[in-house]
């Protein structure tokens, strides 16, 4: 008896209407327990990405204090948005809700790179970019513009800093890239980070002429705009350049620097 | 009885039923998370959580669950779960989540989740079934903690971040072994883990699938 009971109970599950039961009310209870999850721990999360960009930031800036709080150290930074084709602020867009690869994947809020321009083969960039300017008794000390291309197997993304003069260099960091563990990957490493401090982007011609080269950089003049290379990183490094140029060049900040560069020299 | 079932359920995976070792399954994983033991750590409580849960989930509901939709069932459950705990650590573990990027996503088709779900979910009680997932998620975080730990120490001198061997890089003595950061070398490693423990429990070797059958002219098959 209880066999034949068995068999009904098993004919009953497997229904039409039990599996369609089933199916629908397992998709509503797991997509409210995902929901209400996602929705709970979403300002964390907001608040984790937020600190973590900012805290790159102010390291690429050099004022990472270990022992201070993030948030009120990035309280003097100000942050703005630009259109990179002509340098000028928009004030228009909170920068806290902008996402520049959200924009660079947006038809509407961005435009593709001409191949011959794309460096950093990229394709398409966002018309408008962050930047974050460092003031000291009103003129500007430093700016902190985010930088992205692809190197040897993954886009790199980062944020350099350049000084108040829009051409030397304040130093340049990576924060998510997949490049070989052990050799490209090094483009984190602090020894090599502290390699492009103080490093030219411009040459005397305007053109952004940054480069890291195979080996050890020149000396004297020829080298103030070289970064010795990576050794078995050649490929990734050529990468960084390229991006670097990128981004300094026309097509990237090259308008939004050299205003920089002629509030510098008119105020000199 | 009942306490000796649930020790054996929880302590065999441990070595003589491991999911890796023995089972062979869930080692992509494995490969991709071991550079370092702090992400191999999240790793492994990310993976215990999902299939300790969903086992005692789908186990809970093995009664109701229809035969010919119970893997998609099962699948259901454990995605939930696996997002579950990837929100969690993206609240609560930020940085060493940004580590493992996508393979929380993908324990959803880690086998060892789906394959004690179907094996042994499904025909036990909830209970029971917890502890088999929390056996298993723990034989699977043995090797990678393992495996973790040899490729740390090997490849960049350091476990947990901390600086054990000085590198000749930093003016030490300890040339770091590169391949130990590149996924081959988990595959020595758990070559050679698997290699040991056969050799300690010759039990788990296993009998050759086939004998070459020799053929004498003229003879046919």
């Amino acid at each position: 008896m209880s066999d034949s009971l068995q068999q009904g109970g098993e004919r009953r599950r497997d229904s039409i209407g039990n599996t369609l039961i089933v199916a629908v009310s397992l998709s509503l209870v797991c997509s409210l327990l995902v929901a209400t999850t996602a929705v709970l721990l979403k300002p964390k999360q907001q608040k984790n990405r937020d600190q973590y960009r900012q805290a790159i930031i102010l390291d690429v800036a050099g004022l990472r204090d270990p022992g201070a709080d993030i948030e009120a150290s990035f309280a003097g930074i100000e942050s703005r948005i630009v259109n990179l084709a002509d340098g000028e602020y928009i004030d228009s867009i909170d920068t806290r809700s902008f996402d520049e690869r959200d924009a660079a994947n947006d038809p509407e809020l961005s435009i593709a790179i001409p191949d011959s321009l794309d460096l950093a083969t990229i394709r398409r960039r966002a018309i408008y970019a962050p930047v974050y300017i460092i003031r000291k008794e009103g003129r500007i000390e430093q700016v902190i513009l985010p930088v992205y291309g692809t190197g040897l197997w993954s886009t790199m993304y980062g944020y350099m800093a350049i000084a108040g003069d829009g051409t030397t260099v304040r130093g340049l960091r990576f924060y998510e890239h997949a490049e070989t563990p052990g050799l490209g990957d090094q483009i984190d490493d602090d020894a090599w980070r502290a390699k492009w401090s103080g490093k030219q982007v411009y040459g005397p011609d305007g053109v952004a002429r940054i480069e890291v080269v195979r080996g050890t950089a020149q000396s004297g003049a020829d080298g103030s705009s070289q970064i010795d290379g990576i050794s078995g990183a050649t490929l990734t490094g050529r990468g960084v350049t390229n991006l670097v140029r990128y981004w300094t060049g026309p097509h990237g900040f090259g308008p939004f620097l050299s205003k920089i560069q002629d509030e510098f020299n008119g105020n000199e | 009885m009942a306490t000796n079932e649930a020790r054996k359920i929880l302590i065999e995976p441990l070595v003589d039923n491991n999911p890796i070792t023995l089972q062979v399954l869930g080692i992509c994983s494995a490969l991709a998370v071991t550079t370092s033991l702090r992400p191999a750590l999240l790793m492994c409580a990310a993976l215990i959580t999902v299939a300790a849960l969903s086992g005692a989930a789908i186990s809970s509901v093995r009664h109701h669950i229809p035969t010919n939709i119970r893997i998609i069932v099962q699948m259901t459950i454990i995605a939930s779960f696996v997002i579950l705990v990837d929100q969690f650590l993206k609240a609560y573990a930020f940085e060493t989540s940004k580590q493992l990027s996508v393979f929380v996503g993908l324990i959803i088709t880690n086998c060892i989740i789906l394959g004690r779900a179907e094996a042994f979910a499904m025909k036990n009680g909830v209970g029971m079934s917890f502890l088999d997932g929390l056996g298993n998620g723990l034989g699977y975080s043995a090797v990678l903690i393992i495996v973790a730990t040899v490729r740390e120490l090997f490849g960049s001198g350091a476990l947990l971040g901390y600086q054990v061997l000085p590198l000749v890089s930093d003016g030490g003595w300890y040339e770091a072994n590169g391949l130990m950061l590149l996924p081959p070398s988990a595959f020595f490693v758990i070559g050679l883990l698997i290699w040991g423990i056969r050799s300690w429990k010759t039990r788990q070797v296993e009998q050759p699938e086939y004998q070459i059958h020799e053929v004498h002219r003229g003879q046919v098959l």
